[in-house]
C-alpha cells in the first residue's frame, strides 16, 4: 500500500489534519474522506479514546462505549469491504484491529487507567508490582504460611489450621483489592474534574502529577495483591 | 457481483446453502437430500463422493475415506491413538498427514476438496450458474493450521474462500435472522467429530462473541466407537473372534453402531445385528437407551468443562444466559439435552434443523459479504492465545484467547550479539506456560542488518484476520522498510504444494469431465441402439430394402464406435443412425395411426 506523505504545503495545517491517501484532499480527523468517500487509516498517533470518538476521560459509561464501538465496527469491519479495492481492504483490516484493541483496553477500568498513565506519563511496562506499604509484614508472614501449607500434610490438624488461616487471608486480600479498585474509581472522577476545569496553572499541574502518581501506585499494589490472591486460589482451591 | 454460497464442511455430512431473497436455503441434490455424506471413495470406475461413496465403506473400506476433517491441519503424531480405527494407510510428509489410496497419496485438504467440488457441482446444477466463491464453516476451536488447511481445500476445489466462519456463530446468525433475538445466547455445537461452545451477545444486529471454547476431537464418532468397542468385546468373548483383520466387517459394525445410536434417540431400546465373517452366522444384541447413556456418560461430561470455561471467560453465570441453542447431530441424544439443560438451567432451543443450521448461517454470512444483508455484523473471537517462544522455552502471549478479531499485536525485536544477522521466531497457539506444551504454528527467521548488538529494531506485526488466520509482517524501524517474511508452517502445506494441488485438481477435473461425457455418450448410444433394433424388428417390413440396409449399417457403425472412447465419434454415429432410421420411424408412426383408425367410422375421426 502506497501512502503519500504530506507535502511541505500541508505543514501549515493543524497537526490533526492530513490528506486523503486516495484523492489527496484534506481530511480533518474523519474516517472517511469527504470528497471521495474512501476509508482513512486510523493514524498511529490516534489514541484509543479518539479512536472510539470519546474525550480523554477515565469515567466511561459502558453503554456509551459499547454503542460507539458497534457504530465504528459497522464502519470499519472487513466484511463490508469485500467489493472495495485492496488498499481499502487493508485499511479496513488495520482499522478494525486497532478499534478492537481500543475497545478491549477502555472497557476494563484497570487497563484503561494503565493506558492513560502510559499516554500521560510514559510506559507502564516499567511499573514494578509492589506490596502496599502497610501490608508488607502481613504478606511476608502469609508467604511463610503458604510454604508451610504446601509442604505439610493437608489432612493433619496443622494442615487444617493453616488452611483456615489462608482462607481468612484470601478474604481479607480480596476485600483490599476491591477497596483499591474503589479508590481508583474515585481518582477517575478527580482526574476527569481536573481535565474539565482545563486549568494550566502550577497548582493544576501539581494536582495532575499527584493523581497520576497515586494511580500508578494503586495499580502497582493492586497487581501485587491480585497475584497473591491468584496464588492462594490455586493452592487452596 | 457473483453469488457467494455458504458451505458447512462437516466431519460426517456436508451441505451447501444460498440466500434466496433474504431467506437462507439449503441446496438439495437430484435425489432431494440436502446432506452429502463427507465420504470419498476411489473406485475402479473413478472417484465417488457422498451417498454413492458411502456404499463403498463396506465394499472397499481401504479405499474409502471418511471423517477426513479429523486430520485437517494435523501431523501423524496427533492422531496416533486412533490409527487403528481407520482402514487406510496414513503417513506423514512435511508435517502433514497423507493418506495412501490406490498407490497415490493425498493430503487431507485434497480429500476435503473432493467433497467441496461435489457441493460446488450441486450448487451449480441447482442455481444454473458457475460458483467460484464461498464461505466455509469450521469448528470455533479450530487452530490456525486447521483453518488454513480448510482454506487450502477450498482453493484446491476451485473456490475462492472469502471467509472462514465458526460453526456455532454461523448457527447464531441463522437463529438471529429468524428470531430477531436480543440478549446473551449460548450455542452448544456437538457434531460428528468436534465440540464447540460459544457465548454471544446479540444487540441491534451485532453478534458479538464473548467467549468460545471446545474440543476439536470430540464428537458423535467417539460415541459410535464406544458402542463398536462394546460389540467387538462381546463378539470376542462369545465367538472367540477378533474382527480386527476384517476391515469390511469393522466398517459394517461401525455403521450399525451409528444407526443404533440414532435409533435410541427416539426409542428406548434397539436391536443391533452384525454379520460375522467366514459364514459364522450373525451376532445380535439388544441395547437400551439407559445402557447407551451409561456407556457414553463420560463423553457427554467432557463437553461441560469447556462450557464452564467459556462462561467464566465471558464473565457470566449460567443463569445470565437468555437462550441456549443446540447445533449438530449429536445434540439429538436425549442425554445431551438433559445435561445442557441442567447446566444452563433452561430448556434449550432446537427448532431449526440442527444438521442444517450451520450451512444456513454460512449463507447468511455470504450474503453479508456480498452486500445483501447490511444490518447484521458478526464480531467473532480467536479461540486460542497466540504467542511466541521466548528464552527458556516459555510462551510469551501476544494476543490472548477470546480477543475479538481482526486483532493485532506488535513486538519489537533486536539482537544480542554484534553483527547478528537473524532472529529465529517460533509462533505458538495455546494456553499452557511452556512452549512445548502448546501448538507450534510456524517458524520464521527475521533478517537483521549486521550491526552492534541491540541497535537493530525490527517491529513484527502479528495480525489475526477475520478468518482467524495469522499473518506476519516485519518492518525495520531504522529504515522504515517493510520486510517480507517466509513463514514455514509446522502443520500445513507450503504455498507451492497448494499450487501444485490446485493444478492437479484442474487436470483431474478435465479428466473427470471427459470421462463423465464418455460414460453419458455410451449410455445414450446404448439406448438408441436398443430402440432402433426394436423399431427394425417391428417395422422393418414397412420400409424398402435400401432403408433397412442403411439402418443396419448405421447400427453396426454406432455399435463399434460405442466400444471406442471417442465421445465425438459416438455422437456422430448416433446422429447418422437417427438420420438413416428416419424413414423407418415415419413408417412406424403412419402404421400405428392407421391401425388406430381401423374399425372406426369416418365420422368418429373428423
Amino acid at each position: 500500500m502506497n501512502q503519500p506523505t504530506p507535502s511541505g504545503g500541508s505543514r501549515n495545517v493543524q497537526m490533526a489534519r492530513s490528506m486523503c491517501w486516495h484523492c489527496q484532499s484534506e481530511v480533518a480527523g474523519e474516517y472517511f474522506c469527504e470528497r471521495c468517500v474512501k476509508v482513512q487509516p486510523v493514524s498511529k498517533e490516534t489514541d484509543y479514546f479518539t479512536c472510539l470518538g470519546l474525550p480523554r476521560r477515565l469515567t466511561i459509561d459502558p453503554a456509551v462505549l459499547e454503542a460507539k464501538y458497534y457504530e465504528r465496527s459497522r464502519a470499519f469491519h472487513p466484511d463490508f469491504y469485500l467489493n472495495k479495492t485492496e488498499a481499502e481492504q487493508a485499511i479496513s483490516l488495520d482499522n478494525a484491529a486497532t478499534l478492537n484493541t481500543a475497545y478491549r483496553t477502555l472497557r476494563d477500568p484497570v487497563q484503561r487507567a494503565e493506558y492513560l498513565l502510559d499516554l500521560e506519563a510514559g510506559s507502564v511496562k516499567t511499573i514494578r508490582t509492589s506490596p502496599p506499604a502497610d501490608l508488607f509484614e502481613e504478606i511476608l508472614e502469609l508467604q511463610d504460611t503458604l510454604d508451610a501449607y504446601r509442604a505439610g500434610d493437608h489432612s493433619s490438624e496443622t494442615g487444617r489450621q493453616l488452611r483456615a488461616r489462608l482462607e481468612a487471608e484470601r478474604g481479607a486480600l480480596e476485600r483490599r483489592q476491591a477497596e483499591m479498585e474503589d479508590e481508583l474509581q474515585r481518582l477517575f472522577v478527580e482526574w476527569d474534574a481536573l481535565q474539565d476545569r482545563g486549568e494550566a496553572d502550577g497548582q493544576a499541574r501539581m494536582e495532575r502529577d499527584r493523581l497520576l502518581r497515586r494511580m500508578r501506585e494503586l495499580l502497582s499494589n493492586r497487581t501485587y495483591v491480585k497475584n497473591i490472591v491468584n496464588d492462594l486460589v490455586e493452592t487452596i482451591g | 457481483m457473483a453469488r457467494i454460497v455458504g458451505i458447512d464442511l462437516g466431519t460426517t455430512n456436508s451441505l451447501v446453502a444460498y440466500m434466496d431473497k433474504g431467506v437462507p436455503r439449503v441446496i438439495p441434490g437430484a435425489d432431494g437430500r440436502t446432506m452429502v455424506p463427507s465420504v470419498v471413495a476411489m473406485t475402479d470406475h473413478g472417484l465417488l463422493v457422498g451417498d454413492e461413496a458411502k456404499d463403498h465403506l463396506l465394499r472397499n473400506p481401504d479405499r474409502t475415506v471418511y471423517s477426513i476433517k479429523r486430520f485437517m491441519g494435523k501431523g501423524l503424531a496427533d492422531v496416533q491413538g486412533e490409527l487403528a480405527y481407520f482402514p487406510y494407510t496414513l503417513t506423514e510428509q512435511g508435517g502433514v498427514i497423507r493418506i495412501k489410496l490406490n498407490g497415490k497419496t493425498y493430503s487431507p485438504p485434497q480429500i476435503s476438496a473432493m467433497i467441496l467440488k461435489e457441493l460446488k457441482r450441486r450448487a451449480e446444477a441447482y442455481l444454473e450458474e458457475e460458483i467460484t466463491r464461498a464461505v466455509i464453516t469450521v469448528p470455533a476451536y479450530f487452530n490456525d493450521s486447521q483453518r488454513q488447511a480448510t482454506k487450502d481445500a477450498g482453493l484446491i476445489a476451485g473456490l475462492e474462500v472469502l471467509r472462514i466462519i465458526n460453526e456455532p456463530t454461523a448457527a447464531s446468525l441463522a437463529y438471529g435472522l429468524q428470531e430477531k433475538t436480543q440478549g446473551t445466547i449460548a450455542v452448544y455445537d456437538f457434531g460428528g467429530g468436534t465440540f464447540d461452545i460459544s457465548i454471544l451477545k446479540l444487540k441491534q444486529g451485532i453478534f458479538e462473541v464473548l467467549a468460545t471454547n471446545g474440543d476439536t476431537h470430540l464428537g458423535g464418532d467417539d460415541i459410535d466407537r464406544r458402542i463398536a468397542n462394546l460389540l467387538l468385546d462381546e463378539i470376542r468373548s462369545a465367538h472367540g473372534l477378533d474382527l480386527g483383520p476384517y476391515p469390511d466387517h469393522m466398517q459394517a459394525l461401525r455403521l450399525e453402531a451409528e444407526r443404533a445410536k440414532i435409533r435410541l434417540s427416539d426409542e428406548l431400546k434397539t436391536l443391533l445385528t452384525v454379520e460375522l465373517p467366514d459364514g459364522r452366522g450373525r451376532f445380535t444384541r439388544e441395547l437400551t437407551r439407559d445402557q447407551l447413556e451409561s456407556l457414553v456418560a463420560d463423553i457427554i461430561e467432557r463437553t461441560l468443562a469447556p462450557c464452564r470455561s467459556a462462561l467464566k471467560d465471558a464473565g457470566l453465570a449460567p443463569e445470565q444466559i437468555d437462550e441456549v441453542v443446540l447445533v449438530g447431530g449429536s445434540t439429538r441424544m436425549p442425554l445431551v439435552r438433559r445435561r445442557v439443560q441442567e447446566l444452563f438451567g433452561k430448556q434449550p432451543h432446537c427448532h431449526l434443523n440442527p444438521d442444517e443450521v450451520v450451512a444456513l448461517g454460512a449463507a447468511v454470512q455470504a450474503d453479508i459479504l456480498s452486500g445483501g444483508t447490511t444490518d447484521m455484523l458478526l464480531l467473532d473471537v480467536t479461540p486460542l492465545s497466540l504467542g511466541i517462544e521466548t528464552m527458556g522455552g516459555v510462551m510469551s502471549c501476544l494476543i490472548p484467547r477470546n480477543t475479538t478479531i481482526p486483532a493485532n499485536a506488535k513486538e519489537m525485536f533486536t539482537t544480542y550479539v554484534d553483527g547478528q544477522t537473524g532472529v529465529d521466531i517460533h509462533i505458538l497457539q495455546g494456553e499452557r506456560e511452556l512452549a512445548k506444551d502448546n501448538r507450534s504454528l510456524a517458524r520464521f527467521r527475521l533478517k537483521v542488518p549486521p550491526l552492534p548488538a541491540g541497535v537493530p529494531r525490527i517491529e513484527v506485526t502479528f495480525l489475526i484476520d477475520a478468518n482467524g488466520i495469522l499473518h506476519v509482517t516485519a518492518k525495520d524501524m531504522r529504515t522504515g522498510r517493510q520486510q517480507s517474511i517466509e513463514v514455514k508452517p509446522s502443520y500445513g502445506l507450503s504455498e507451492t504444494e497448494v499450487e501444485r494441488m490446485i493444478e492437479e485438481s484442474f487436470k483431474f477435473a478435465k479428466e473427470d469431465v471427459a470421462s463423465r461425457k464418455l460414460i453419458e455418450a455410451r449410455l445414450d448410444a446404448g439406448s438408441l441402439l436398443a430402440a432402433t433394433e426394436k423399431s427394425l424388428s417391428e417395422g422393418g417390413h414397412l420400409v424398402p430394402d435400401d432403408v433397412r440396409t442403411a439402418v443396419r449399417a448405421a447400427l453396426s457403425a454406432l455399435a463399434s464406435a460405442k466400444e471406442g472412447d471417442d465421445v465425438r465419434t459416438i455422437r456422430t454415429r448416433m446422429a447418422e443412425l437417427e438420420q438413416a432410421a428416419k424413414p423407418l420411424s415415419v413408417a412406424l408412426m403412419d402404421d400405428s395411426l392407421k391401425r388406430g383408425l381401423e374399425g372406426k367410422k369416418l365420422s368418429d375421426v373428423t
